[in-house]
């Protein structure tokens, strides 16, 4: 019980400096219902390894990055075919959503942590590009009235670099070598190069340096981490004081009528999918038991302010089968 | 916590919280001698065995014929299509099997064709003619393995499964039987071999839309020569799955024919040379 304890003293702390929440309907009835994350992972401690899910299986901690590196090894190839199959093409508004709400401009630099194919990279570039190019029409429609700053760049007065802004710039990092390199493979057919790096990394354990990036995302991704708590403290050191974290994940289902739907496309339709199309059902019976044993949005959201984020707020798309959380290194 | 308790909680927490999930089979896990937390217990009646509703089996059967059309390569598919349509089947298999004291020993015996069961060199040195040394050389011309068979994963009953594996892992001996090479052709004249003895819903499907590939020339010696001749032997001759191929790799394959009441082919078809259609 201590854990739990805990929690609500750190939640009344927070309360108590006045930050904007976001409220979320029946998560006393839901968080009544289940253990808090911590807890979970902790039961059957005697042996003094760890245990922790894999889907609804209980497995040892150190079996759960291998059982996952499996899985997704074996989807790689089908997973974009898959995505498109499973959300019937919606899992590509969520992805434009994420990067609306991040609102990137030109010069910020990305971390997609398993990031594995590249679709929130692409759209970052692509979205980074126009950004770039609205700046560059309103300069132009501005350049009868020269601001001081145009007349300090002209060749009047010479500065000392021409780069002029910075380059925007991705990092896709992934754990899993295969979800990279198909990744690569869309980037080359897609003609994707400049300012995009792919690099191999495990989400609890970044291979970064501190202070590196404007913005950190994890689409998709963070349920499959072992430790959640650990990536989410990697994620604030990574990041740069005022840079925001952005996790688009699965979530519960507020209504409770879709929620019945959901489950019952989930579990039935889902995995005979994946074995119409990637001849894998059990990857993805673990997908579909995974997205269940993953915290919700209010849970999370505790998770990541306990990770030391701020003004930490959650959007719910599609009734609340995935919610974007947003959070500020300060 | 022990394990029984573990799995247990795991389906009655996934029954009560979501009504829509597949029930679980109430089956005794397999215990792993070792630690408690492997993988090598399995859930379900036999290893690989995934437990389906009527409702995805449904699903199952026709995402995996549109497949199997699309891709007749998917192999896996044309798998999956046979064991969720194969149920009726596979009982009159089983049957078949049952009453006849060979097919019996079998069941209950459970023998598996692999290379790993197979003694290889022995069957290289048997004389030309007999059923070992041509069903080498079928392996060989084709460039095919027996290990290559999908294991069954949707029959909702271990002798059915074992019925099902047995089916497909004589499926090249019945392509040596018959003298059948695995192009386009001979497979379709397999299938109706298969049609006309299995009765399983797939191979009549594979029978039917075989056909749609096959050029002119090879459609006419289809229906007017192999065809006829697959469909009578398929009903006449004796059940090929009942047969212990296992213990007759020396026997002569004209001697096998005659016992198991198949004429030879009237056409002679020989291997592709590459492996196109």
């Amino acid at each position: 019980m201590a854990a739990s304890v805990r929690l609500m003293l750190r939640r009344a702390v927070r309360l108590s400096h006045g930050k904007i929440n976001v409220a979320a309907a029946d998560t006393a009835a839901r968080s009544g219902r289940r253990l808090a994350p911590s807890t979970c992972r902790c039961f059957g401690d005697a042996a003094g390894d760890r245990i922790t899910h894999f889907g609804f299986e209980t497995v040892p901690e150190a079996e759960k990055a291998k059982k996952v590196y499996k899985v997704f090894e074996n989807v790689a190839r089908h997973y974009d075919t898959m995505n498109d199959a499973m959300s019937l093409g919606i899992h590509r508004l969520w992805k434009d959503a994420l990067l609306h709400a991040m609102h990137p401009q030109p010069g910020a630099q990305l971390l997609d942590v398993a990031g594995g194919t590249g679709d929130i990279a692409f759209r970052f570039l692509e979205y980074v590009r126009s950004q770039q190019e609205r700046q560059k029409r309103r300069a132009a429609r501005s350049m009868q009235t020269p601001s001081w700053r145009d007349i300090s760049s002209s060749d009047q007065y010479a500065s000392e670099d021409e780069a002029g802004p910075r380059e925007s710039g991705a990092v896709v990092c992934d754990i899993n070598k295969e979800m990279l390199k198909v990744g690569k493979r869309r980037a080359e057919s897609a003609g994707v190069v400049a300012g995009l790096s792919w690099v191999a990394g495990d989400a609890e354990e970044l291979p970064f340096d501190d202070d590196q990036f404007d913005v950190y995302t994890v689409a998709f991704g963070i349920r499959n981490v072992t430790r959640i708590d650990q990536a989410l403290k990697e994620a604030l050191r990574v990041l740069k004081p005022g840079g925001r974290f952005m996790c688009l994940e699965f979530s519960k289902v507020t209504n409770p009528v879709l929620a019945r739907l959901y489950d019952a496309y989930s579990f039935n339709v889902i995995p005979a999918l994946g074995e119409v199309i990637a001849a894998d059902w059990k990857s993805y019976q673990y997908l579909v038991e995974s997205i269940r044993k993953f915290p919700d949005q209010e849970e999370f959201k505790l998770m990541i302010e306990d990770a030391g984020f701020f003004c930490v707020k959650y959007y719910n798309l599609t009734g609340g089968v995935v919610a974007l959380h947003s959070g500020f290194k300060l | 916590m022990s394990l029984s308790l573990l799995s247990r909680s795991r389906w009655s927490c996934s029954r009560l919280r979501y009504p829509f999930i597949p029930k679980a089979v109430c089956v005794n896990q397999v215990h792993s001698s070792t630690s408690v937390l492997t993988d090598r217990c399995y859930e379900g009646l036999y290893p690989g065995h995934i437990l389906t509703t009527p409702f995805q089996k449904a699903l199952l059967a026709v995402g995996s014929g549109v497949a199997a059309l699309h891709d007749p390569y998917r192999h896996d598919m044309v798998a999956v299509l046979g064991e969720t349509t194969g149920h009726l089947a596979l009982k009159n298999l089983r049957e078949k099997m049952r009453n006849d004291p060979e097919g019996l020993t079998i069941l209950t015996e459970r023998p598996r064709i692999r290379l790993s069961t197979l003694d290889l060199k022995e069957m290289a040195s048997l004389p030309d003619g007999s059923l070992g040394r041509e069903y080498l050389r079928f392996l060989e011309d084709n460039l095919v393995t027996p290990d290559s068979r999908a294991d069954v994963k949707f029959v909702d009953d271990e002798e059915l499964a074992y019925v099902m594996q047995r089916y497909r892992e004589v499926h090249d001996l019945l392509h040596t039987l018959l003298g059948m090479p695995t192009n386009m052709l001979g497979e379709v004249a397999v299938k109706w071999f298969e049609a006309a003895q299995t009765g399983l819903p797939m191979c009549a499907l594979g029978a039917v839309l075989g056909p749609l590939r096959l050029n002119a020339s090879r459609l006419q010696s289809l229906f007017t020569s192999l065809g006829p001749w697959a469909l009578q032997n398929g009903r006449r001759a004796r059940c090929v799955l009942s047969i212990f191929y296992e213990r007759r790799w020396s026997q002569n394959i004209e001697d096998l024919r005659q016992e198991l009441n198949i004429e030879t082919p009237p056409v002679t078809l020989t291997a592709p040379s590459r492996r196109n259609i």
